[in-house]
């Protein structure tokens, strides 16, 4: 992985400098909250319902073991002994104290971590498939070109005072494993005709209360020309994004506004213009920093391992793990594993000081000191020998951490919700854990298959409910708490979004309602090969409304 | 037609340092919603709101702000869910703390 080089932790060091003088200053009285807003959220740290919250950095959601050491450390230390982490890979403490953040801050640079540009409207920590470098099906690793993206975009001085926050996303596979096509800027690294590398740049995409699927501006950008064509958005843009109104300042609004075309032209002549200056990528630096991503020395090992195919014969509730929760590595012998971080009746992406470190002692001991965070809220241990799974699965279980569900219902990606958020109208967590309990039974939950079930406790939606199979988005009603369907959504690259279902239901209906659009799905899908997405395009919104309003109503009149 | 319904409100706030929600109790400030003054009148309830300011100024609380509140039997209470949350103090849920059971002292 990418390691600091003087200027990284020079100015890494001297950033937390400057905010601990910051934070000196408030305490002080020199500065007024009004002042001080913008420079603590800058450095990550917002203001929420019951105390501060601090947003750290994971570039592209990769972690090393001592990293995560670390994280454990503060979240006993400054903490609650928990974590959580977000759907934009970055991890979250619910409850620090203001005069405790800049010893937070300096914990973080001992390793190589920070809060710089996680929040305010600044170009925001980049994200990336988080099975970066052993998909087999990628054309490049990604991180590479994310980690070229973080240095150019860490504190550039022309995009730090944007009309709004900018989240940029790169995949180099087909299969869209990173919501990317939700993001302002998305990037799918591609191949020409030539079988030259390059960018295919989606840009305008986003969720919030104008979800909109990023179109394909430019089908190929060279990897050269990469950083430049990125300023060129990023300028025409900070020109004419708008300030006027919040609700309409994203680059999607733009976009639509003068049309992909007519934003592509004007892109293209800015580039034009500037696509030969020091913005040109050489490749001596490219070859640098790609040096920091080579592959691990990972061993030759069978395809076929007689004691794992034993194990997963001899024990059904291992083989199911294996089936839920681990994937094809691009290397024979070694599978990705997925830890949920979503066992029955938990917060969603909530992790305890205690599993971070049991996770970073598995990182060392099974997967080359690596971790991932993932956008659906979970963890993923990259290279696990076929060999070691079962000894490691065995002390997962013993953490809680074994819950095979990726993918499935009781994999729910949840936003904070009224729990914690400033923002929020709805709580998400608690529905999340209701539902979760409801599909408590793995069996269960392996027999409905593939559905993604997303939350957003406000129309910010940090919990990606448009794009959720089945989506929730949480509204007040006079103070009191509702919750809206939408069904049809997808993150992937069959993307859509998601159509309203019906009138909002409330705290205690939204779990029976799920569950009668469920029991719809399985009343209606062609077999158990016919995803919750595709009998929902099949058949269209229609029966499941009939459904889940129908079987609502026959419940409120017994309850009368 | 002219609405005579009686609002009752207090001002909450933030202390600076650790962001709990705190309720002025017409003298000080106190963590405990039910401690919260309960002013029946506009005028009354802004001028608390406005004596707040004060507070700001010596860097002890952040962002005061009035709130409805509903009298019953046993005292105020709040009328949203987010101030129901707020005066609890904590997620509505059961937080997995792990083996933490307090800060580490300095």
């Amino acid at each position: 992985m990418y390691r600091y080089d003087q200027f990284d932790a020079t100015f890494v060091r001297e950033r937390t400098a400057q905010f601990s003088g910051q934070v000196a200053r408030r305490l002080a009285g020199e500065l007024t909250e009004e002042e001080f807003r913008p420079l603590r959220l800058k450095n990550g740290l917002y203001l929420q319902l019951h105390a501060y919250m601090l947003r750290v950095a994971i570039p592209y959601g990769e972690l090393s073991s001592q990293q995560m050491r670390k994280l454990a450390y503060i979240a006993r230390r400054y903490d609650k002994g928990y974590g959580h982490f977000t759907t934009r890979q970055n991890i979250q403490y619910n409850w620090p104290r203001l005069d405790d953040v800049p010893a937070i801050l300096a914990h973080l640079a001992e390793v190589e971590m920070h809060a710089i540009q996680t929040s305010g409207n600044c170009i925001r920590n980049v994200t990336a498939d988080h099975f970066a470098g052993i998909a087999a099906d990628e054309v490049e690793d990604p991180r590479i070109w994310a980690e070229v993206i973080r240095q150019w975009s860490t504190l550039h001085p022309e995009f730090s005072y944007l009309p709004r926050k900018f989240k940029i996303c790169l995949i180099a596979s087909e299969h869209d494993r990173a919501a990317m096509r939700t993001h302002d800027i998305g990037l799918r690294i591609v191949r020409n005709a030539k079988g030259e590398l390059g960018f295919a740049f989606y840009t305008g995409g986003g969720q919030g209360r104008t979800p909109i699927i990023g179109p394909l501006v430019k089908d190929f950008v060279a990897q050269e020309d990469l950083l430049s064509y990125l300023d060129a958005t990023l300028r025409v843009y900070n020109m004419h994004g708008r300030r006027d109104n919040i609700y309409k300042a994203r680059i999607k609004i733009l976009v639509q506004a003068l049309g992909a075309e007519e934003f592509t032209r004007q892109v293209d002549e800015e580039w034009l213009r500037i696509k030969d200056s020091v913005l040109k990528l050489p490749e001596a630096e490219v070859a640098r920093i790609r040096r920091y991503f080579a592959p691990p020395d990972y061993e030759k090992l069978p395809v076929y391992v007689e004691s794992f195919e034993d194990k997963k014969l001899s024990d059904p509730d291992f083989a199911r793990w294996i089936r839920a929760n681990t994937h094809d590595h691009k290397v024979d012998g070694y599978r990705i594993v997925s830890i949920s971080l979503k066992p029955v009746g938990a917060a969603p992406g909530d992790i305890t000081a205690d599993q971070m470190d049991l996770v970073a002692d598995l990182a060392d001991t099974y997967s080359f000191g690596e971790i991932r965070a993932t956008h659906r809220q979970n963890l993923i241990l990259p290279h696990v020998r076929q060999q070691d799974l079962f000894e490691m699965w065995q002390k997962l279980q013993g953490v809680k951490l074994a819950e095979p569900n990726i993918d499935f219902v009781g994999d729910i990606i949840a936003c904070p919700g009224l729990d914690y958020c400033n923002l929020a109208n709805a709580r998400s967590i608690p529905v999340a854990q209701r539902i979760s309990r409801r599909f408590s039974d793995p069996k269960r939950q392996a027999e409905i298959g593939e559905l993604r079930l997303n939350i957003s406790g406000c129309i910010n939606a940090c919990g990606h409910h448009h794009v959720g199979h089945i989506g929730i988005l949480g509204v007040d009603k006079k103070g009191e708490e509702f919750y809206q369907v939408t069904l049809g959504g997808s993150s992937a690259e069959d993307i859509s979004l998601g159509k309203i279902l019906g009138p909002a239901f409330s705290y205690d209906e939204i779990t029976d309602a799920v569950e009668a659009v469920v029991d719809t799905y399985l009343d209606l899908r062609t077999g158990p090969a016919e995803r919750f997405i595709d009998t929902y395009r099949r058949t269209g919104i229609d029966p499941f409304k009939e459904k889940v309003y129908g079987s609502l109503k026959e419940r409120r009149s017994a309850a009368e | 037609m002219a609405n005579d319904r009686t609002v009752h409100q207090m001002v909450t706030a933030q202390w600076l340092l650790g962001g709990e929600s705190i309720y002025w109790t017409g003298s000080a400030w106190s963590e405990s919603f039910a401690e919260g003054k309960v002013y029946a009148d506009q005028a009354a309830a802004d001028a608390a709101l406005a004596e707040a300011d004060a507070f700001v100024k010596q860097r002890k609380i952040v962002g005061p702000y009035l709130i409805e509140v509903e009298m019953d039997a046993t005292g105020p209470q709040p009328t949203s869910a987010r101030e129901r949350i707020r005066a609890a103090h904590n997620a509505t849920f059961a937080i997995d703390h792990g083996s933490w059971s307090g800060r580490i002292a300095d």
